[in-house]
C-alpha cells in the first residue's frame, strides 16, 4: 500500500498532470503535491501522485558508497555467499 | 529501472553483511522492528534475512493498512457497497479482506454489488462524475502516504460541486502506531515482544518528514533509522541501527536521503490540514482503540463525509478465534505460530488479513517462507500443512 516507485518526469501537461516514464512504461500521474516539478526531475509516485521528488545527488552519494563497499570485497566466492554465522 | 535495480546489487549485498557480521556484538541480541509491511515483504523477497547475523532478529510491526483495519470498519464499507444506490471504489487490496460473517467486497461483488477496483482517488471522483444518478464512495484506507492524494481528491471533489462523491476515510497515522507498540505490556513490562530499534518506512517519511520519530528516539531512548524498500537500503539500515545500539545512541537517522527530509513535504502536509483532522481515538485491528491515531474529515468538507452521509456506526463483532492477526500485527507472534497458518488459512482461502495483504506478515512468510518450512518438517506434518 505505502509502496513506491522512482519515475522520471518526461513532459508536464496542463492541470497539474504529468507524463512519467518507469523504466521504459510511460504513465500520466499527478503532480498537484509538488512545486515546481520539470522534465528530467526524478519523482517518487505513489497511487498516481508524485508525493516527493528523488535527488538524485543523494541517491549518486549512495551508490558511490554500495560501489565502494562491492569493490572492496571483489570477486572472492567467499564475498559472494559470506559466512555471516 | 533507475534508481531500483542499482539498490539490488548482490556483490553489495555481500559486502554489507560481511561487514555487520564483523560489527555485531556477539554477547548481545538485536531486535529490530520494520514498522511497515512493505519492508516485511522486500525483507523476504530478497532474502536480506539470510544474510543477517544469528543475533539480530527482524520483528515485523503493523504498518500494513489493510491488515490493522478493523473488521466492524470493514463490515460498515460492505454495507456500503450493498447498498443498490452505491458505487463503492476501493484500492485492489481491501478486496478479499474477510469482513464478518465470511463476507467480502469481492463477494458482495459477485452478488450484484457495485465495487470498483481504483489505482487512485481521482479515478473515484471520474466515477462520479460520469455517474451522477448514483452516490459514488470511496473507500479510503492507508498511512500518510496514501492521504494527501485523497485530500486533492476530496479538494477536486468541491471544486467540482459534485453531490454524488464522499469519502469513507480510514486513514491512520505510523507515529501513533509506533507510539502504541513501544507502550504495549508486551513491550513495556511483558517483555514478550523485544524492540531495541526500529527501521522507518522511508515513503511515509517523505511526507511527513523524520521529525516525528525524534520523539521516540527521545522519550523512549529507541534508535529509528528511516529506510529505503531495496534490499541494499535495508541492509545499510540494519548497519545504522546496530552502530547505534553497540555505541549506547538513540536518534533519528535518515538512510533514505534521496526522498526524505527532516522537514517532509510541507504542501502535502497542508492540504491532509485543510480537509482532514485527527479523531480522539480510532479503532486499529490487533492494537484496539488508539488515541490520536486517525483521521476524520473536517466540518467544513462534512458534505463529502460518507460516515455522516449515510450515519455510519460501527458495531463490535467477535474475532475469529483461531486467527492470530491481532497478535501477529503486534509483533507479539509470528505467522507460523499461528495453528491455521499455511492450513486452514491461504492466499486462496484468508482467514486473516494478513494473509490477503500484499504487506502482510502471513502473506509473505507463505509466499517467501512456507516451502521452506515444509521441507524442515516430518512428513506427517507436511501433509497436514500442504495447502489445498
Amino acid at each position: 500500500m505505502c509502496l513506491a516507485v522512482p519515475a522520471q518526469v518526461v513532459e508536464l501537461l496542463p492541470d497539474e498532470i504529468a507524463l512519467v516514464d518507469t523504466g521504459g512504461i510511460r504513465s500520466h500521474i499527478s503532480v498537484a503535491l509538488l512545486d515546481d516539478v520539470q522534465p528530467g526531475d526524478y519523482v517518487i509516485v505513489h497511487v498516481g501522485h508524485a508525493i516527493n521528488k528523488l535527488d538524485v545527488e543523494e541517491a549518486e552519494k549512495t551508490l558511490a558508497l554500495f560501489a565502494e563497499l562491492a569493490e572492496a570485497i571483489g570477486e572472492s566466492p567467499d564475498a559472494v555467499y559470506p559466512r555471516v554465522s | 529501472m533507475r534508481y531500483i535495480r542499482e539498490f539490488r546489487n548482490g556483490q553489495a549485498a555481500a559486502a554489507l553483511a560481511g561487514k555487520l557480521a564483523q560489527e555485531v556484538d556477539p554477547r548481545r541480541s538485536y531486535h529490530l522492528m520494520e514498522f511497515c509491511g512493505g519492508h516485511t515483504h522486500a525483507i523476504f523477497r530478497h532474502g536480506v534475512q539470510d544474510l543477517l547475523p544469528e543475533n539480530v532478529e527482524l520483528v515485523h510491526g503493523p504498518g500494513c493498512p489493510v491488515c490493522v483495519l478493523a473488521i466492524p470498519r470493514l463490515d460498515l464499507a460492505v454495507e456500503l457497497a450493498e447498498r443498490d444506490d452505491v458505487i463503492l471504489a476501493s484500492y485492489g487490496d481491501m478486496l478479499r479482506v474477510p469482513a464478518s460473517r465470511k463476507r467480502s467486497l469481492v463477494k458482495a461483488r459477485s452478488r450484484g454489488s457495485d465495487v470498483r477496483v481504483v489505482t487512485s482517488a481521482t479515478e473515484a471522483v471520474r466515477i462520479a462524475q460520469e455517474n451522477p444518478e448514483n452516490n459514488v464512495v470511496f473507500f479510503a484506507i492507508g498511512f500518510e502516504t496514501t492521504t494527501p492524494p485523497t485530500a486533492l481528491a476530496i479538494l477536486e471533489a468541491s471544486r467540482l460541486g459534485l453531490r454524488n462523491f464522499t469519502v469513507y476515510c480510514n486513514h491512520v497515522l505510523t507515529p501513533s502506531a509506533i507510539q502504541s507498540i513501544l507502550d504495549s505490556p508486551e513491550v513495556r513490562s511483558l517483555g514478550s515482544v523485544k524492540v531495541d530499534g526500529f527501521i522507518g518506512p522511508s515513503h511515509v517519511s517523505t511526507v511527513i518528514g523524520s521529525r516525528p520519530y525524534e520523539y521516540f528516539a527521545r522519550e523512549y531512548q529507541k534508535p529509528v533509522v528511516i529506510s529505503g524498500f531495496e534490499p541494499l537500503d535495508v541492509l545499510l539500515s540494519i548497519r545504522m541501527l546496530v552502530d547505534q545500539l553497540n555505541s549506547g545512541r538513540a536518534t533519528v537517522e535518515n538512510q533514505f536521503l534521496r526522498g526524505v527530509t527532516r522537514e517532509g513535504n510541507l504542501k502535502a502536509q497542508r492540504l491532509v490540514a485543510e480537509v482532514f483532522e485527527l479523531r480522539a481515538e480510532f479503532e486499529w485491528r490487533g492494537l484496539g482503540n488508539v488515541p490520536y491515531s486517525g483521521l476524520k474529515i473536517k466540518d467544513a468538507y462534512a458534505a463529502f463525509d460518507a460516515e455522516r452521509r449515510f450515519g455510519l456506526v460501527a458495531r463490535p463483532v467477535p474475532e475469529n478465534k483461531a486467527c492470530q492477526c491481532p497478535a501477529i500485527i503486534r509483533g507479539a507472534k509470528k505467522p507460523m505460530d499461528c495453528k491455521i497458518f499455511g492450513t486452514v488459512c491461504t492466499p486462496s482461502n484468508p482467514i486473516g488479513s494478513c494473509m490477503v495483504s500484499s504487506e502482510g506478515a502471513c502473506a509473505a512468510y507463505y509466499k517467501y517462507r512456507h516451502h521452506r518450512g515444509l521441507a524442515e518438517q516430518p512428513v506427517s506434518e507436511k501433509i497436514c500443512r500442504s495447502p489445498a
